[in-house]
């Protein structure tokens, strides 16, 4: 037993130690916050450049609607293309001219915006034009309707514009549809399709690639110490059971040891980053013109559905039981990581080189990939007979399930599934060693499966 | 008293026979040689002591006691096919190696620092191991085998890879740790070695035990009777007198003597008998017998056995 400690102790420091290993750990949640942040960054930062935009205002009511900011300025150029025979704007003239120009857009508010049509504004550019820009046009558009529209009523009512304000205020009502799971325990929370989905995918490939990676470096570990020869010096002071039990524990540590400096710089780079981002001015200002707009409680009763749908999002992915599945993905990973490491350690003990591990990494590699394939269908279906039956088989299960996991799965399912799971690593991990034995101390033979089968018959 | 009594050992691979019932006794305290040909089945029988395989029938005892995982650390095994890690640092390597042979780090700690000292190279220790040269590579490998002292050395072609300076050096220390009581199995095919050390000996061929027992009973019974001789004098008159029970192979005169080589037929005469006729005709400068190298009946008894089966 001290001496498979010493076993796993020296495989997870040189494995730690490796700058491969190093880089990775930093530079992925680097890499998973950067994900995480960029799209925001963006938004907040892409007003950066001062823009012009052009507007041909046919209606001619919204020079105070578009007011100027930092970052943008709004020209009124209607009159240089009204031609008073057709009574029109030159609109296509326009678009050509501030091709040429310093312009950055053309903002074309035909008339008809009156009636409410708001499809009709249309902005021209020929550069890429960000949401954040759209919004903020339509938005000061869109309030602007409201006033005159809100104008309009209050004089028919002989009220005020402040009074509609108030009446507006008090009897502003949000409705959406929130869907809720109710658990045999009779608590209640929040769920989505499309979040259990996204998470179903996240979790299957995070599973699939970790299996895959920590396998694989089982199988480099043992071919490495197979061709520096050293292994029969091992073999000689260890079992050769306990030298390839000590060597996937070691790798295992390795893995969960990197997956919880994922997790924890992650969330730090995430929260660094997004408090970097709330206290630039940029995103301040932003803030500030939301605050500010005059009629902010309209706005919300109004504006577009997405906004409304936030909030839900945000309560379905704090809703999601992160303890349960963080606890699961470790057990399913551990499981189907120790049913795969024994048998990438068999492969490693049976080649000499790692080009010739090619043709016996086919059937290990198969069965995750069907894992990956099913996922579209279990998302579908999450409780169908091909979800049920791919999360028992245990070559699937741990991907399979873990996608299951967010649609809600009995519990009993579970246990049969980790059940099956055990039994079978402790089978393969039986079988494993019987090539391993064999395999470390053959040369210079390839090595089929007829004799993968007979080293597995061999008694000693 | 014997450090390892091996008894009617059998292992088959497949439709192949590895060792046939093979049986030989390993005193205590002695180096011993186990030779053999290539694929004889030297190897096989290595491992089954260090208990890497099994065999399929037959008992190997150690001490007196039958052959068991305990006797792991008081065996030290340096294998033909060897290596270390070539990232690892060598200290850290030599320390890892010796707690497997369940030495503590304290106790590997001071043994280590001791044999670096004694090989000079103590600058080694925080380097990785392919920066060394393969020779610097096994001397470290050497240390670390012997390092947990035990009872049982096992050293398959140990001066492989070394030059002859260094190989002296390891010649040195194996007789020094067989002054220490240790006993020291030696497979090689370097039949020089096996006669500047070598006790006793066991030749492997095809699977089975063929020769066996103290290197220089083997070297005389193997003798093919014959003696050089160097002289001054007239052995004309010698000559004609030894036809009965000699056989002269070679004679090469000078003016004022010569040397001849001749073959005894009559194995009951000893050597003082021959020289007590000879020495009537002339001065003796040089007399020899010509023992056989163990080479030679390494051949001899190989190709003994080809024509056999």
């Amino acid at each position: 037993m001290k001496k498979i400690l010493l076993i796993i102790k020296r495989e997870y420091l040189t494995k730690i130690r490796k700058k491969s290993f190093i880089l990775m750990t930093v530079l992925s949640p680097i890499f998973f916050s950067l994900i995480a942040i960029i799209p925001a960054a963006i938004a907040i930062f892409s007003n950066d450049d001062f823009k012009k935009i052009a507007v041909i205002d046919e209606t001619r009511i919204f020079n105070e609607a578009l007011t100027n900011s930092k970052y943008l300025q709004f020209d009124f150029i209607s009159a240089q293309y009204y031609d008073k025979n057709t009574s029109k704007y030159d609109v296509s003239q326009a678009k050509l001219d501030i091709k040429e120009s310093e312009y950055f857009a053309l903002l074309y508010i035909p008339h008809t915006i009156i009636q409410g049509n708001k499809g009709a504004v249309e902005l021209f550019s020929y550069e890429q034009i960000n949401l954040d820009l759209e919004m903020n046009i339509s938005n000061s558009i869109e309030k602007k309707i409201e006033n005159i529209k809100l104008d309009l009523k209050a004089e028919e009512f002989g009220l005020s514009h402040e009074d509609i304000e108030n009446i507006l205020k008090t009897t502003s009502s949000n409705i959406n549809v929130k869907s809720t799971i109710i658990d045999k325990k009779g608590q209640e929370k929040e769920s989505s399709a499309t979040i259990a989905m996204i998470v179903a995918y996240i979790l299957g490939f995070m599973i699939y690639t970790f299996v895959f990676m920590y396998g694989s470096q089982v199988m480099r570990s043992v071919l490495e110490e197979k061709t520096n020869r050293i292994v029969e010096v091992l073999v000689s002071s260890i079992k050769p059971m306990q030298l390839m039990l000590g060597k996937i524990i070691g790798v295992a540590l390795v893995g969960l040891t990197q997956f919880a400096i994922w997790v924890v710089l992650t969330i730090t780079f995430v929260e660094i980053g997004s408090s970097f981002l709330k206290t630039s001015p940029e995103f301040q200002l932003n803030q500030q013109i939301a605050n500010n707009s005059p009629i902010s409680a309209i706005d919300t009763l109004t504006n577009n559905e997405h906004l409304e749908t936030l909030p839900n999002i945000i309560n379905s992915i704090v809703n999601i039981n992160y303890v349960l599945i963080i606890s699961l993905f470790i057990i399913y990973f551990i499981g189907g990581y120790l049913l795969y490491a024994s048998l990438f350690a068999a492969v490693g003990s049976a080649v000499d080189r790692e080009t010739d591990s090619q043709q016996f990494m086919l059937p290990i590699s198969i069965p995750l990939f069907i894992g990956i394939i099913l996922l579209t269908n279990i998302t579908k279906n999450p409780n169908g007979p091909i979800a049920l039956w791919s999360s028992m088989i245990p070559f699937t299960s741990p991907i399979v399930m873990m996608a299951r996991i967010p649609y809600g799965v009995p519990f009993y399912q579970i246990i049969v599934s980790l059940v099956i799971l055990i039994g079978s690593f402790i089978f393969t991990t039986w079988i494993s060693a019987k090539i391993y034995r064999v395999g470390i101390l053959m040369y210079g033979k390839k090595i089929t499966y007829k004799e993968l089968w007979k080293w597995i018959k061999y008694k000693n | 008293m014997f450090t390892l009594i091996i008894e009617n050992i059998e292992k088959k691979f497949e439709t192949h026979k590895a060792l046939d019932n093979v049986s030989f006794n390993i005193p205590e305290n002695c180096i011993f040689g186990l030779l053999g040909p290539n694929g004889a089945g030297k190897t096989t029988l290595i491992r089954i002591i260090n208990q890497i395989t099994a065999p399929d029938s037959g008992s190997i005892l150690m001490n007196g006691e039958k052959l068991s995982s305990k006797h792991i650390s008081s065996i030290g095994y340096l294998p033909e096919e060897r290596g270390l890690y070539p990232k690892m640092k060598v200290g850290e390597q030599a320390l890892y190696l010796c707690q497997l042979k369940g030495m503590t780090k304290n106790d590997a700690m001071k043994e280590l620092k001791k044999w670096f000292e004694k090989f000079e190279i103590q600058e080694w220790w925080g380097k990785k191991i392919e920066e060394l040269s393969k020779g610097m590579q096994q001397k470290v490998q050497f240390i670390t085998t012997v390092l947990h002292k035990p009872k049982l050395l096992i050293l398959d072609e140990p001066f492989s890879g070394f030059d002859p300076i260094n190989a002296n050096l390891l010649k040195q220390e194996i007789l020094e740790i067989k002054k220490q009581g240790s006993t020291i199995v030696l497979s090689t095919h370097n039949m020089t070695s096996v006669e500047e050390i070598c006790d006793n000996i066991v030749l492997i061929n095809k699977s089975k035990k063929v020769l066996e027992g103290n290197v220089e009973q083997i070297r005389k019974d193997n003798s093919s009777m014959m003696y050089n001789i160097e002289y001054h004098g007239n052995f004309d008159k010698l000559l004609p007198t030894l036809t009965s029970d000699y056989k002269i192979v070679e004679i090469n005169t000078t003016q004022l003597g010569g040397n001849i080589k001749i073959e005894v037929l009559n194995k009951e005469l000893t050597n003082n008998i021959l020289l007590e006729r000879m020495m009537q005709f002339g001065s003796i400068s040089s007399f020899r017998e010509d023992i056989p190298t163990m080479d030679k009946i390494f051949i001899k008894t190989v190709q003994k056995n080809k024509i056999q089966n």
